[in-house]
């Protein structure tokens, strides 16, 4: 494994991913916002959490492009269209079975059964995130085959 | 309950520093725009009862309303009262500290209505029918579990809850969604209204959290209050005043709109029909006296780095009005489908005012900026600025341009322009003097105040009216004219300035207290323009007339509606509120005149007089 490769197309790619759901949101598509959904797990601050959801959505991109790195010499086989086909089963697995499991995971998010609480007050993603917008599905789509194009291109499997 | 639509003066004003809701004593929210101050309504009854849509908590049967807002706060509670029965609906949007904001989660935007019960039980009608995008979009509302009802429009999303059962709210097809609540003696319930466009929305539970909300949103208002270190007369005025133009300012850059609204007409059933949620320079120099005058330091140089901000990529040139971020405001339009506040048409959004040329606003500027330095020496990139205003006016002074009265026939020679040129270049030389700026040639700034002087006392004084008139070389009478002597031009008691204002009071005061501000409003049959009467009384405190100051004073505040507040303009006849509402330019007035008439009767002179 080529782990400076490994290092530099995750990074890069993680940079694009956030890129496209940050303009999906100054767009009007989409009001997911992964570093404030993950920084709130630690902090109720709007400012703080943006800030530790961040630094986690950059750490999260670099354990997700190794999960990638290990498909690429699984199967022996790095190009831009297998990375994109990685990325569009992640996005059907994050949008279907993560986000609506969500409120279970995140200690202040709340949930459609009991309603908000004085800790649980964040909006739930609901089934394909779409409490987040309509358009929430195709920009994750979208954003994660992006991630898996550039790992597939630019990730050499030797 | 009276079928005729609300008057101007039946609205109150609740607000978060970012946007504005106005509530009718009937206890309907008949405008709320969200985000932002400017963006289209989702309540906009107030221009269109039938299709702008509205949220209506009300007594079934009609009861006897009073109205005030909490203590030093912009907390407001309805009464609904009969008998020994009383419901209490008390209305606030939700604002508490940054550092509040630290150790719990905080809705982008939250409007809380929580109605009490009070001596019997009685039936509450709760009528909810938001209509976004200036009541165009009719929306789809879903229920979401235990979340409440929610609706949206792209990634906008509206949420609202209750802490009681909301499963009774009925879809009808016309008015939205309507509940008949029971409410027992001694119980309340509260209803939240949540926005959320940035992520995903924060939904604060009700109950016990909803009233922690509002102790929370009543002790922000009360501190920042408190910070005012004004005392003398009126202080009841001052204080609602502040309290008026803290809520029309935007938070977040630090920015006043003139008004929260759009389209509220000065004259009922015409067309002078304006949208003012806009910032306007020429409310800067008052702006900033007002905020200092009251110890409010940090809201003026919030305001100051607005300023200098928004006027940043256009200068030396100057636009009119910027929006709360310092960008060119909305294209004006007519939005054909509202039929307009009482039949008064058209309804505008934009404003055509900002491509106007407006002389005198760079007066307005450089008196707020050097004000604001007070004796500090203004940095490099400041100085240039100023130096650059200042050679724009000697460049530009002899234009006609469209005034302050934003008159949109025909470009004049305003004497109020070229008071405001006078003021540039006098205020620049000041600061010369004192060694404040340097860098530009004194003597020829002096030539040009000299010019100025000269054109105002030969063309702007009328021989035949025996008074400095509105524009050089005609005889029309205008209230602006009083500006000459509160900007330090010519001594109130001068008896040029005592001529024009006999002049004004003979031709543009219907009544005491009231001031037309030129005789083209009078005739076009508008209101008394409210700031003006704060002009007179500024006037008539500074010529050694302080009884008759207040006594003019004391006239115009009974024409605040019952929560002091004042929209643009009185109607002389009836006493209604005229314009658009509340308007920061009077309110601003009604704060300045009691600055003055306090430094008077301290004996001192008044605080612009001594900066």
């Amino acid at each position: 494994m080529n782990w400076l490769q490994w290092l530099v197309w995750g990074f890069s790619g993680t940079v694009i991913l956030t890129s496209i759901l940050a303009a999906s949101q100054g767009f009007g598509m989409t009001r997911m916002n992964i570093p404030y959904l993950l920084g709130t797990i630690f902090t109720p601050s709007r400012d703080k959490a943006k800030l530790i959801g961040f630094l986690l959505h950059f750490a999260n991109g670099w354990i997700f492009a190794l999960i990638y790195v290990a498909m690429f010499h699984a199967f022996g086989l790095a190009t831009w269209w297998f990375g994109a086909l990685i990325g569009i089963i992640q996005a059907i697995f994050v949008l279907t079975m993560l986000l609506p499991i969500m409120p279970a995971l995140h200690p202040r998010m709340a949930n459609e059964q009991y309603g908000p609480t004085v800790v649980r007050q964040l909006e739930p993603p609901g089934f394909l995130g779409l409490h987040y917008g309509i358009r929430t599905p195709i920009s994750v789509l979208i954003a994660h085959a992006i991630f898996g194009v550039i790992l597939g291109a630019f990730y050499v499997v030797k | 309950m009276s079928t005729e639509p609300p008057k101007i003066q039946d609205y109150a004003i609740i607000g978060d520093g970012r946007s504005a809701a106005l509530i009718s004593n009937r206890g309907s929210i008949d405008w709320l725009c969200w985000p932002r101050f400017d963006s289209p309504s989702i309540f906009g009854a107030i221009l269109d009862p039938e299709v702008g849509g509205s949220w209506s908590i009300r007594p079934e049967r009609e009861r006897k309303v009073s109205r005030r807002y909490l203590d030093n706060t912009n907390v407001l509670e309805t009464t609904f009262a009969c008998d020994s029965l009383k419901i209490v609906l008390t209305d606030f949007m939700s604002v508490t500290s940054e550092q509040n904001k630290q150790n719990r989660l905080w809705p982008e935007h939250e409007l809380v209505r929580q109605v009490r019960c009070e001596g019997g039980d009685a039936d509450v009608i709760v009528e909810f029918n938001p209509r976004l995008g200036y009541g165009r979009i009719a929306p789809k509302i879903d229920r979401v579990g235990k979340l409440g009802w929610r609706f949206g429009l792209g990634t906008h999303v509206y949420t609202l809850r209750a802490d009681g059962d909301l499963d009774c709210f009925k879809q009808s097809s016309s008015m939205g969604t309507l509940a008949k609540l029971r409410l027992k003696a001694g119980k309340s319930i509260a209803f939240s209204l949540n926005f959320s466009e940035e992520g995903p929305a924060v939904l604060p539970p009700l109950g016990n959290s909803a009233a922690e909300r509002l102790q929370l949103t009543s002790d922000w208002w009360r501190v920042w209050i408190a910070q005012s270190n004004y005392c003398g007369p009126y202080e009841r005025h001052v204080v609602r005043s502040a309290l008026v133009l803290k809520l029309l300012s935007y938070a977040p850059s630090g920015a006043i709109v003139a008004a929260p609204t759009t389209s509220l007409p000065e004259r009922v059933g015409g067309d002078l029909n304006w949208d003012y949620r806009f910032a306007w320079l020429r409310d800067a120099a008052f702006t900033v006296h007002t905020l200092f005058g009251l110890g409010y330091k940090d809201d003026a140089k919030a305001f100051v780095n607005w300023l200098l901000h928004a006027t940043n990529l256009t200068r030396p040139q100057l636009r009119v009005t910027y929006d709360v971020f310092g960008e060119r405001p909305l294209r004006e339009c007519e939005l054909q489908h509202f039929s307009g506040h009482r039949g008064s048409r058209p309804v505008r959004i934009g404003n055509a005012a900002s491509e106007q040329s407006q002389l005198d606003i760079y007066g307005e500027v450089v008196e707020a900026v050097c004000y604001f330095f007070g004796k500090e020496e203004p940095d490099h990139e400041m100085q240039k600025m100023l130096r650059q205003y200042g050679e724009y006016v000697c460049d530009h002074w002899t234009e006609p341009d469209n005034g302050m009265w934003e008159e949109r026939d025909k470009l004049r020679h305003y004497t109020h322009s070229r008071l405001m040129c006078w003021v540039t270049l006098d205020r620049l030389i000041e600061m010369h003097q004192c060694g404040r700026i340097r860098g530009f040639s004194i003597d020829k700034f002096r030539k040009q105040r000299a010019a100025i002087r000269r054109e105002i006392e030969e063309h702007a004084w009328s021989k035949k009216l025996g008074a400095y008139a509105q524009a050089c070389g005609d005889d029309v009478v205008d209230a602006s004219i009083l500006l000459l002597a509160y900007h330090r031009f010519e001594d109130a008691s001068s008896d040029r300035m005592q001529q024009s204002h006999a002049r004004i009071r003979q031709r543009l005061v219907p009544r005491l207290g009231l001031v037309h501000r030129n005789e083209q409003s009078k005739n076009r049959r508008e209101g008394a323009f409210a700031l003006c009467s704060f002009w007179e009384t500024d006037f008539l405190a500074h010529c050694g007339r302080a009884d008759e100051a207040h006594e003019v004073y004391e006239a115009v505040l009974t024409f605040a509606n019952d929560v002091g507040l004042f929209a643009e303009e009185i109607d002389p006849e009836t006493g209604d509120a005229l314009g658009n509402f509340p308007q920061a330019f009077t309110h601003l007035g009604v704060i300045n005149a009691a600055l003055t008439l306090r430094d008077i009767e301290e004996g001192g002179n008044s605080m612009r007089r001594t900066s």
